[in-house]
């Protein structure tokens, strides 16, 4: 066996084995980093939520849960959607670029039934009647836990404690069928 | 008898090199003869992370990493495990210690300038340990799944969905879900008792043998190197063990007076070590009137919070900024050692620019870490907006101040 070392041969020798060795872990790391994803049954249930719309009648709301967290389906009426934009003077963020029911759809407004306060659940009255929190009152969700009010569209009123509207999860339609979650 | 004792240790020798090291770090390895009070926090650090350790492998022993079982495991640990409350109260309240000492021992650092040349790697482990413990202790304040442990986590984990692109994917990567669940919980307790300990303990060793490689500081900044007897010992310097392992004792046995104090008679620390609310079981959808972190990341939330605003034509949110004005304000100390230009090392022969601006981070550090712990309003976030600029100045403008500002000179010896 020859004494002498070749340094180029084993510079080659070098950076080949040392980008093997790296190709090597980071291959093993894919499984690993992978495990943190959602397992099957995270994603079982986390996934997305279907509600049959023909259920709802006009004015009525529905609770759906998806994700922890309560979802509201509401089934607005002809005079909801003529007083929604009456109101818009009296919101914090009218959302005009969200469409008036804030959805997708001219019927339906899906909503997190989450108090953007602290979290409580924000309570239905449908009704256009004066309220003890409101003389004009024209429908909507009223959070009993801290006086937050919100119109049949999720949007917040000024002057309560929860500053944004109600959030919007991710939904599509399809047909009479409503996915609250990613589409499949 | 004698001989027989270095037969011994010669066959030991032979075999481990017990002796040389120990000569080498202790019986032989010199420290500064003076030095005041802020050098004594390394060694008790030390002890803090023994007592964290301990405490934690016997909490370990009975705690239950699910969703379903970790509330009340903890609460078997308060009442039913012989000793538990101890075991817990000694390892919530060791939290606190830990990093009260490390805030300590870091605002030593900077007084007497310990980042400096050769020092910059040592500096630089002991902030990898600042950045580990803020994780350790995110971690394990998860883990008895109480509301303040949910909904402070939420608010962390929201963080990272508040990053443009990757953000949302990212967080549930980390959470193992849609939302912060208990597949959540049980990875966070296998990062905080074992991956991060393991990761601290490594650089601890660093931290020391990187220390023991360049010598020990002294508020003075006198490099005691430069005069030495004929053996070649430092003239103003001692042998670490025995001086300084043995005038550390009574710093340890005055700092367990305190700390059992608190574990006895204070174990919650009136709501700031462990805030009431953790004392009710996680609950999905009821957030706790008053999201507050515990008091040692005060100062940090203060600065997330105190950034209001974002900047929308980058498509970068109130939220994310805070993110990164946040990450920004532990990152900066890693820098230090080449931010400061001074020829002296000590405070005490830096010029006014200096000593005005540590007393300004240490004023805003404060009063950060107070507002912190309060609920929002305008006039906080005003302060806590000045607050944040005056902790960033001292550190943005050390190249410039430390370089024309005036030093005294340094003397020769101790």
């Amino acid at each position: 066996m020859s004494e002498k070392v070749d340094p180029k041969r084993r510079k080659a020798l070098l950076i080949t084995s040392g980008v093997m060795g790296a190709v090597t872990v980071a291959g093993f790391a894919v499984p690993f980093l992978s495990a943190w994803n959602p397992s099957e049954k995270a994603k079982a249930m986390g996934a997305s939520v279907k509600f049959d719309l023909t259920k709802l009648d006009a004015g009525a709301m529905a609770v759906v849960e998806w994700r922890r967290t309560p979802i509201f389906i509401v089934h607005q009426t002809e005079q909801a959607k003529q007083n929604l934009p009456k109101l818009n003077e009296k919101m914090v963020d009218p959302a005009l670029e969200e469409g008036l029911l804030r959805s997708s759809n001219d019927k339906f407004s899906v909503l997190k039934g989450v108090c953007t306060h602290l979290s409580c659940a924000p309570k239905y009255y449908p009704e256009i009647e004066p309220k003890a929190w409101d003389q004009e009152w024209l429908g909507g969700f009223f959070c009993p836990c801290h006086g937050s009010k919100f119109d049949l569209a999720g949007r917040v009123y000024k002057g309560v404690p929860a500053p944004v509207n109600l959030e919007v999860p991710p939904h599509t339609f399809e047909g009479d069928t409503l996915i609250i979650g990613d589409a499949v | 008898m004698s001989d027989k004792k270095n037969s011994f240790m010669s066959w030991l020798d032979r075999r481990l090199p017990v002796t040389e090291n120990l000569e080498r770090h202790l019986t032989k390895h010199p420290v500064p003869k003076k030095v005041n009070f802020f050098y004594i926090f390394g060694a008790l650090l030390m002890v803090v992370f023994m007592v964290q350790v301990v405490t934690g492998i016997w909490l370990m022993m009975f705690y239950t990493n699910t969703e379903e079982g970790a509330f009340a495991s903890v609460e078997y640990i308060m009442r039913d495990v012989d000793y538990g409350w101890l075991m817990r109260y000694m390892h919530s309240t060791g939290a606190s210690a830990f990093f009260l000492l490390m805030y300590f021992h870091m605002f030593r650092g900077l007084l007497y300038g310990s980042y400096q040349k050769p020092k910059e790697l040592v500096w630089l482990f002991g902030c990898f340990l600042l950045f580990l413990l803020m994780a350790e202790g995110f971690l394990g304040y998860v883990l008895p799944w109480g509301q303040m442990s949910y909904w402070a986590a939420n608010v962390i984990l929201s963080l990272f969905g508040a990053i443009p692109f990757i953000g949302p994917d990212l967080q549930v990567w980390i959470q193992g879900d849609y939302v912060l669940s208990g597949i959540t919980l049980s990875r966070f307790f296998a990062l905080h008792v074992v991956v991060v300990p393991l990761l601290m303990i490594a650089l601890v060793v660093f931290h020391i043998f990187a220390l023991h490689e360049v010598g020990a500081g002294n508020p003075e900044g006198v490099d005691i190197e430069k005069h030495r007897d004929e053996k070649g010992m430092p003239l103003d310097g001692a042998p670490f063990h025995p001086y300084k392992t043995f005038s550390a004792l009574p710093a340890i046995g005055i700092f367990f007076i305190v700390f059992f104090a608190i574990v006895f008679f204070a174990p919650t620390g009136g709501g700031y070590f462990i805030e009431k609310p953790n004392f009710e079981e996680a609950d999905f959808l009821k957030t706790p009137e008053h999201i507050a972190p515990v008091w040692y990341y005060a100062p940090f939330y203060s600065i997330l919070r105190a950034v209001t605003f974002g900047i929308p034509f980058l498509g970068i949110t109130s939220k994310f900024l805070g993110f990164i004005i946040f990450a920004a304000s532990i990152a900066i100390l890693f820098v230090v050692p080449w931010l400061d230009r001074s020829n002296v090392q000590s405070i005490r022969y830096k010029g006014i620019y200096s000593k005005v601006a540590m007393v300004l981070f240490a004023a805003s550090f404060v009063t950060l870490g107070y507002l912190g712990t309060k609920p929002v309003n305008e006039l906080r976030t005003l302060i806590a907006q000045i607050c944040t600029v005056f902790y960033f100045a001292p550190f943005i403008l050390m190249p410039i101040y430390t370089k024309y500002e005036k030093t005294k000179e340094v003397p020769e010896r101790l």
